[in-house]
């Protein structure tokens, strides 16, 4: 076996590339960084952009576009856990904003605090229903 | 023939209802099939990011993050909520709302307040309606769950927890563990716990570029993030094979109906007949 080393490109969503590689060059926040094998543990930010793979058996590279996320690197392991949607803090917060907004619109059209004894007559109704079928089921087969 | 025209208008009307749960009940069986599949893809993320935070956890850093320190005193607690858009899907729901809601009224006791934020409409429905303290929530979030869709309601009880409104989160949804079981859980969610996270293999500490904190801040929302989207992941297949055995149920009763009234139904029809019959047999007889 050449001198290489593994890479693992995942997103929360999906498993993007796995494979041994002989040198890889991510778009780090602070500049592009290019690893080779047996490089020092590290850990760094990425920016939107492409990473760049070289393979241990193709001359050709691998290039995958991430939006983001952070690179890993341990002896003998790369792991770049990649964003699946376009960060920044300002989107984020936008969208905390907006999550917040409508929750509080939802709260004005209602009264009072929480009112245990409701929801747990609620809910009590609910299973007795669901157990009310399970018991027919059973009874009718 | 009285009746036999009602009885055989209320089979016709089973008849329809069963073919819109048996198509339900396929919907859902390859609705589920996807939902695994995503609940399994979404893993090899979840455990690297949950390595890469157990190394950090334990690295000599000089930066410890607020994810990580436990607070002395819990005052308040935020809950995220996760349940399914749609309904009829068996117990799956009212069991998970009630676990929190028990847990809920234990939190109110022991004198803390409870923050909710709902993911999902059924549970945002009902919090919302026996007024529970709904901080943010997201509805509407179709079969495949999407991270970009929940990054807003989540930062809504993360920055609680790191302006102190909240002093612990806790998530609760329903584990997927067969197509047959699924049982509702209530996890902490922050602090993170040094069992949570396990022990590293092997020690050493990073470079860190450009600097620690922001690196680590950026890891620790991830982190958290994958467990809330792993948790909706495991929620979305929960709630498929839930719908998949509730509608499967339903097919089968009205089977059962659809039988028990063609029995009804051809017994009157005979009754008829026979009632006929002796009825010309008598006239005949008076003939004679």
């Amino acid at each position: 076996m050449a001198n290489t080393v593994h890479i693992d490109v995942v997103s929360a969503e999906a498993s993007i590339f796995s494979g041994e590689a002989e040198f890889v060059v991510a778009p780090a926040s602070a500049g592009e960084v290019g690893i080779y094998p047996h490089h020092a543990p590290m850990v760094t930010t990425i920016k939107p952009g492409a990473l760049r793979i070289k393979l241990a058996d193709n001359a050709e590279e691998t290039l995958i576009f991430i939006s983001g996320g952070l690179l890993e690197v341990q002896p003998g392991l790369i792991t770049v856990l990649a964003d699946t949607a376009v960060r920044g803090h300002d989107l984020d917060e936008a969208k905390a904003i907006a999550a917040k907004d409508a929750a509080m619109e939802a709260m004005q059209n209602r009264t009072s605090d929480m009112d245990y004894a409701k929801a747990q007559a609620e809910l009590s109704e609910a299973l007795a229903q669901i157990q009310a079928i399970e018991r027919l089921r059973k009874n009718t087969h | 023939m009285a009746g036999s025209k009602e009885i055989r208008t209320k089979i016709k009307s089973v008849e329809n209802t069963r073919k819109i749960t048996k198509a339900m009940e396929m919907v859902a069986a390859s609705k589920m099939r996807k939902a695994q599949d995503r609940m399994r893809a979404s893993r090899p993320y979840a455990e690297k990011i949950r390595n890469v935070a157990a190394h950090l956890s334990f690295a000599q850093v000089e930066y410890k993050h607020p994810y990580l320190i436990k607070r002395d005193v819990v005052k308040n607690v935020g809950l995220i909520v996760i349940s399914s858009d749609k309904g009829l899907c068996g117990g799956l729901n009212t069991n998970m709302l009630r676990l929190s809601v028990n847990q809920m009224k234990t939190w109110e006791t022991e004198g803390k307040a409870v923050t909710v934020s709902a993911i999902g409409n059924k549970g945002f429905g009902f919090m919302n309606r026996v007024g529970a303290n709904v901080k943010s929530h997201i509805i509407g979030l179709g079969d495949v769950p999407h991270l970009e869709s929940l990054i807003g309601t989540i930062k809504v009880m993360l920055d609680a927890y790191t302006d102190g409104e909240i002093d612990q989160l806790y998530i609760c949804y329903t584990r997927f563990i067969n197509t047959m079981k699924q049982e509702p859980v209530m996890q902490q969610l922050l602090p993170l716990s040094g069992e949570q996270l396990g022990s590293p293999k092997g020690h050493w500490d990073y470079i860190y570029e450009p600097e620690a904190k922001p690196v680590v801040d950026q890891l620790m929302m991830r982190y958290v993030e994958s467990l809330v989207y792993n948790a909706v992941a495991e929620n979305m297949a929960s709630e498929q094979s839930s719908r998949m055995v509730a509608m499967k149920s339903a097919s089968d009763n009205a089977k059962e109906v659809i039988g028990d009234l063609k029995l009804i139904y051809n017994k009157a029809r005979q009754a008829a007949i026979t009632k006929e019959i002796s009825e010309i047999v008598g006239g005949a007889a008076a003939v004679a």
